[in-house]
């Protein structure tokens, strides 16, 4: 098999994934851009005011990066779990599983298709913070890889919830009682200074609480955590998930019988 | 030479513990037109899923053009086009993308996957709806936009299950015709159908499934050779009250103008026609009972285990 033939399968894969969500931008691309636009406007604008300055930020200044994170993995995550259990539900998964696709080629494919809408939507959350706030960047390759590292590790979670799931109720689960509540209790709207020390322990055992903190300081230079170490957590979850994706397409897990 | 299809002491036997498949055996010659004929859960899709991969095998050893399924799914998955029982592509795509993206999946560069989209969506007479989205076509075209997609990488083994399932006679005939052509062009075919007039009319060879096991495995010709009897309906001109007696043939009177009259293979119908003469009974027309793969389809899998 020729390096050239997986990259043909590969951009095949990756274009498909785009024109599925530039297909159904109203669903995909719209809804994101309202919801972000309601945070700036109640929580920045109209709240923050009243908050005062937090990390030695305007309150607006300080959840700009968080909303923007919060944007992304929730894009990421929804694209592939969507797009994979769609497929899987409609067996139309099954035009990839009897070429001769390799299956790493197949889980990145999937996974660069979540990580284009993830970040086309961070691109249009940034644009949108530039109405409310100007635009720092205190280190761009910390915040690119923050933000890139990050949008793939929640496709992968999207990739194995779709291949779990067995209904569309299952691909609502994990976003709704897990996601959510991680993403929230992770920093987007706080500094965990704030937090008594028992919760602010806590708040360290939340993946997310690192990729928000991360990313806040590429952005602004400031962070509750060790970037280094935020980067290393990235790193592993990357190598764990994709190995563990791997596995289950091997497996077969709910495509072949 | 190398058999397009060799399946060897095949089993399958799924997770609920149905037994799909006992040890089959089979050979497809390349360049073939093979039936596998069976009733629903003989085993016919899960013969067709192990050969795609799609199923996974419980033992025995499957080889397509010579490589092995297990360790070179690679080459074996190039030469295969699989056209499923089920449609399932993306209905909101438009036809041309599905196409065009299966050509991608097997390597082929846009520009001659685009190439090949149109050649093939022309051929099956669906160029003119090739910007539509696939939900938009009917369930026959749905049925040809599978055999499109399947022959977008011209795959050397083309597998059929049920190509021609709810679709109509005309469309279903242009099917045929097309199967034929890409056929003589050299592609093996294997087709799995419940339109026993399908296999007889295409397929010049034939295996017959039933509850796992293949039960017989030949020549189109062959098989049909072995019907014993035929059934043939007669209308005659007369109103007749009684089925005639006709020394050593099978009749009975079905309305007070028509007849069905048995033949055994060694008799021949000149006779029949030669005694009811004698009684004065014209025949207006006359046409076959049934199809004839069919009685011997129900004979062969009323046979015991």
């Amino acid at each position: 098999m020729t390096l050239n033939y997986k990259l043909t399968a590969f951009n095949t894969i990756v274009w498909k994934e785009i024109r599925r969500f530039l297909r159904i931008w109203i669903q995909t691309l719209v809804p994101p851009v309202i919801t972000i636009s309601l945070y700036f406007i109640i929580f920045g604008n109209l709240i923050g005011r009243r908050i005062g300055d937090m990390g030695g930020y305007t309150y607006m200044e300080f959840i700009v990066p968080g909303l923007i994170m919060m944007a992304v993995i929730n894009n990421s995550y929804a694209n592939v779990v969507s797009s994979f259990f769609s497929q899987k539900y409609q067996r139309s998964i099954e035009e990839l599983l009897v070429s001769p696709v390799p299956n790493y080629v197949i889980l990145s494919g999937f996974v660069i298709g979540g990580v284009a809408r993830g970040l086309a939507i961070g691109v249009i959350a940034t644009f949108m913070s530039l109405f409310f706030s100007g635009l720092h960047m205190y280190n761009l390759f910390i915040t690119l890889m923050v933000v890139l590292m990050s949008s793939i590790v929640f496709s992968l979670g999207g990739f194995i919830n779709a291949i779990y799931a067995n209904k569309f109720d299952d691909i609502a689960i994990i976003p709704t009682f897990v996601l959510t509540p991680l993403i929230y209790l992770g920093g987007v709207f706080y500094s965990v200074e704030l937090l008594p020390d028992f919760w602010r322990l806590v708040s360290k055992l939340n993946p997310i609480f690192y990729m928000v903190n991360a990313f806040r300081y590429g952005i602004l230079g400031v962070s509750d955590v060790n970037v280094w170490y935020a980067f290393t957590m990235l790193v592993i979850f990357t190598g764990a998930l994709f190995a563990f994706s791997l596995f289950l397409l091997h497996r077969g897990k709910g495509l072949r019988h | 030479m190398t058999p397009a299809i060799s399946i060897k002491d095949l089993y399958k036997t799924y997770d609920n513990g149905f037994e799909a498949l006992k040890g089959i055996s089979l050979d497809v010659a390349e360049g073939d037109f093979f039936a596998l004929l069976g009733a629903n859960g003989a085993g016919k899709s899960t013969t067709i899923g192990v050969l795609s991969t799609l199923v996974r095998k419980t033992s025995g050893s499957v080889q397509v053009f010579g490589q092995n399924v297990d360790t070179n799914s690679y080459e074996t998955k190039l030469n295969l086009g699989v056209v499923p029982q089920e449609v399932n592509f993306n209905h909101f795509e438009k036809v041309f993308d599905i196409v065009v993206t299966q050509g991608g999946y097997y390597g082929l560069p846009i520009k001659l996957a685009k190439e090949r989209a149109e050649k093939y969506l022309n051929q099956l007479g669906l160029w003119d709806k090739h910007n539509q989205q696939a939900r938009n076509l009917s369930g026959g075209m749905k049925r040809r936009l599978l055999i499109a997609r399947a022959l977008v990488h011209e795959p050397r083994l083309l597998l059929l299950d049920e190509p021609t399932a709810g679709v109509d006679i005309e469309l279903r005939r242009s099917t045929w015709d097309f199967l034929q052509k890409i056929n003589r062009a050299g592609t093996t075919i294997v087709l799995t159908t419940h339109y026993l007039e399908e296999a007889e009319s295409l397929c010049r060879n034939i295996a017959m499934i039933d509850r796992g096991v293949i039960v017989e495995n030949t020549s189109m010709k062959a098989l049909l050779r072995k019907l014993h009897q035929e059934h043939f309906v007669l209308d005659v001109r007369q109103e007749l009250e009684q089925a005639p007696v006709l020394n050593g043939f099978g009749c009975e009177l079905i309305d007070s103008s028509t007849l069905e009259v048995i033949l055994e293979s060694h008799q021949d119908l000149n006779d029949v026609f030669t005694e009811l003469q004698a009684m004065n009974i014209q025949v207006k027309s006359m046409r076959n009972k049934s199809n004839r793969l069919e009685q011997l389809f129900i004979s062969l899998l009323k046979k015991p285990e």
